[in-house]
């Protein structure tokens, strides 16, 4: 007698509808790693979901959680108010590189620097994908976008934000790692990571990070395929990935 | 043991990240088109046998549009 | 601890003992003049009482957390003065537009931009007609004495979670700064549940619950609007003012908060002296007390607006009694202290007609 058993098993969190996502856009994968980690860890009830503004701003029509939506580039505060409000949580947000890295620079490191219990899910795909395709503070330099038609020129636009390895640096934080979803390997190790970020909000240990490096194969003006290269070719050789802290590694050394 | 892919058309977006990913390179483009407007992918019918369920296909597609099954024989079956 | 029968603090103290006993959970602040008594304050006062302290990065950052928190149901806060209001004013407008309960107070000071560190009523328009945007209103109380401003800040945290609305509360920095008894009070029957049925605490067991603003679908925005200014309707329900002397008054003085208290000096002077003139004080600005002025507009008075500004409330004085009368104007100009002294020319000239 043989029995057929499933291989693929989604959470239940992650809300079951087609996403308004762009094709090869990694957002959806990101979500994904996010539902695989709180469901393993069996947080699913207690988290709470803080949003941003950009492509993912209807993340809370993907993950079935409590989620309240923030001003462009708040969402650290916003997620500190929550956390304090409702220490018992897990509290997390989920932005995007304009979101995070341009207007909401001040709300990330200040909550990472204060070791708020959260963690945030950092989707860095060098544009503003929603609005069409701007200049982000990690466009690469010579990368083309409307807002910079003639390629990012280091003298004008200044050179591209490692935010990893800043967060890193901040005294409040207990892990920041940054992964890419572009293969199976990473995909991998994304997974870890991004669970071990949630685990480390269960263990009070501080602020956990996990920059993402992605795709937006249409402002990128590539095919999915393409774009998915891209982040093997052009991104991951400025965006290194790797882990740039870990408090209770060493604790285990 | 033996192993087969579904693909819900109606979510597939044709990215094609799947055929990248998959070690038997069964995977490919249709030439149907989905509601949206997405050339979907497919596991041609007679090449489904040589699908190892590793589920790599999944585990890539951004859009949840795949699922894997595997079939175990009740004795000795390959885990 | 005993609950003390009269104290004697500061504006901002008054403020910030009246949050704690409105049994406020979370205070998020940043430094600026005149109200840095009220963080320096919450510092260590929300520790003792179990609460949550934090000076955030900026006044754009601490109006944000005020949102997160607001959204879990529970009583939060955050104060600044003018300049760090105009900060606040995207959070305020989410806040509105998300129907969620957080307290904000504003110790104004003299404006435009960075303007001084003195008292002044520059920041009307910006309480009352939204400094953020799209269609919304705050409820917004304005104290004239430091008692009203312990009294007004608990009411605060009840209107906000009564409407699921921002509440502001409006002084300046003659009221932050000046000293005065208080009779400190606490509110009996706070409801343990106020907010756990709407707001965040993750989705156990129950449909998840989502805060937004954002409404993209055909007709959605529109019907969010509707019921927002249908809330905004039955807000006039909680519209308060003070009547001073106003029945037999010939010229009806209007101002408000510190103005209002400090012209009730001249008009007692000016009472002694044989001139009929009353005072109304609105203490909740919006819903402003138009039903009361166009009243005694209709029995024929006369009426001068006084503000310690360039002519803001003096606009809806003047809708308020548009059909029957029209409002003189004085300005206090923001940067001069006023005293009751410079009220009574413009007093006695607005009775000469």
């Amino acid at each position: 007698m043989t029995q057929e058993i499933r291989v693929t098993n989604y959470p239940e969190v992650l809300t079951d509808r087609a996403s308004h996502y762009c094709p090869g856009c990694h957002h959806g994968t990101a979500h994904r790693l996010v539902a695989e980690a709180i469901t393993d860890l069996g947080l699913v009830d207690n988290t709470i979901l803080v949003g941003s503004i950009g492509c993912s701003v209807f993340i809370y029509n993907y993950l079935t959680l409590d989620a309240i939506e923030s001003p462009h580039g708040r969402a650290p505060a916003v997620a500190t108010g929550v956390k304090r409000a409702r220490p018992d949580k897990i509290v997390f947000t989920y932005q995007g590189d304009g979101d995070l890295a341009s207007i909401g620079m001040a709300e990330i490191m200040h909550c990472a620097n204060r070791g708020e219990n959260i963690t945030t899910i950092f989707v860095n795909n060098t544009v503003y994908g929603m609005t069409g395709g701007q200049m982000a503070p990690t466009t690469l330099v010579g990368q083309k976008t409307t807002t910079c038609p003639g390629g990012r020129c280091s003298e004008n636009e200044g050179m591209p934000i490692r935010m990893t390895e800043i967060i890193a640096s901040l005294g409040g934080v207990a892990f920041a790692e940054r992964v890419a979803v572009n293969n199976i390997k990473n995909i991998k190790k994304a997974r870890k990571a991004v669970t071990k970020a949630f685990e480390y909000q269960t263990k009070k240990a501080g602020f956990s990070f996990v920059e993402i490096l992605s795709t937006c194969p249409t402002n990128w003006r590539m095919t999915p395929l393409q774009a998915n290269k891209r982040i093997e070719t052009e991104m991951i050789p400025y965006f290194p990935l790797g882990n740039f802290k870990d408090v209770l590694a060493k604790e285990e050394k | 043991m033996s192993s087969r892919v579904e693909f819900r058309e109606d979510r597939c977006k044709g990215c094609l990240l799947c055929t990248e990913v998959c070690p038997t390179g069964i995977i490919q483009q249709s030439s149907r088109f989905n509601q949206k407007g997405y050339k979907v992918t497919e596991i041609a019918p007679d090449m489904m046998s040589e699908c190892k369920g590793c589920a790599f296909c999944a585990m890539m597609c951004p859009d949840y549009a795949i699922n894997v099954y595997t079939t175990k024989s009740a004795k000795g079956g390959e885990k | 601890m005993s609950t003390p029968k009269r104290i004697f603090v500061k504006g901002n103290e008054a403020i910030s003992r009246g949050a704690l006993a409105a049994g406020v959970k979370c205070f998020f602040g940043y430094p600026i003049t005149p109200q840095n008594d009220i963080p320096e304050f919450m510092s260590s006062a929300m520790f003792e009482v179990g609460g949550q302290f934090v000076q955030a990065e900026s006044e754009v950052a601490a109006a944000n957390m005020l949102l997160g928190a607001a959204g879990c149901g529970i009583r939060a806060m955050t104060s600044s003065s003018s300049p760090g209001m105009s900060l606040k004013q995207e959070a305020i407008s989410y806040m509105a537009g998300s129907e969620l309960p957080g307290v904000l107070v504003n110790v104004s000071r003299g404006g435009p931009g960075l303007g001084d560190i003195g008292p002044s009523q520059g920041d009307y328009f910006q309480s009352v007609k939204g400094g953020g945007h799209g269609d919304y209103k705050l409820l917004v109380l304005a104290p004239g004495t430091v008692q009203e401003a312990y009294d007004l800040t608990i009411k605060a945290f009840d209107l906000a979670f009564k409407y699921r609305n921002p509440v502001l509360v409006l002084a300046d920095a003659i009221i932050g700064q000046m000293k005065e008894p208080v009779v400190p009070w606490v509110p009996e029957n706070l409801d343990p549940n106020e907010g756990q049925d709407w707001g965040l605490q993750g989705a156990k067991d129950r449909a998840p619950r989502l805060l937004k603003s954002l409404f993209l679908d055909d007709g959605a925005l529109a019907g969010q609007n509707q019921k927002l200014q249908a809330k905004y309707q039955a807000m006039q329900a909680e519209v308060d003012q003070e009547l001073f002397l106003t029945e037999d008054a010939e010229l009806v003085v209007v101002a408000f908060g510190s103005i209002g208290r400090i012209v009730k000096s001249t008009i007692r002077k000016l009472r002694g002296q044989g001139h009929k003139v009353g005072l109304v004080r609105p203490i909740t600005l919006f819903p402003f007390p138009s039903e009361v002025l166009l009243n005694l507009a209709k029995e024929g008075k006369r009426f001068l607006t006084i503000e310690h500004n360039m002519g803001q409330m003096v606009e809806d004085v003047r809708l308020s009694i548009r059909t029957v009368a029209d409002s003189a104007f004085h300005g206090q100009l923001p940067g001069n202290l006023p005293t009751p002294d410079d009220f009574e020319e413009p007093i006695l000239k607005a009775l000469e007609g």
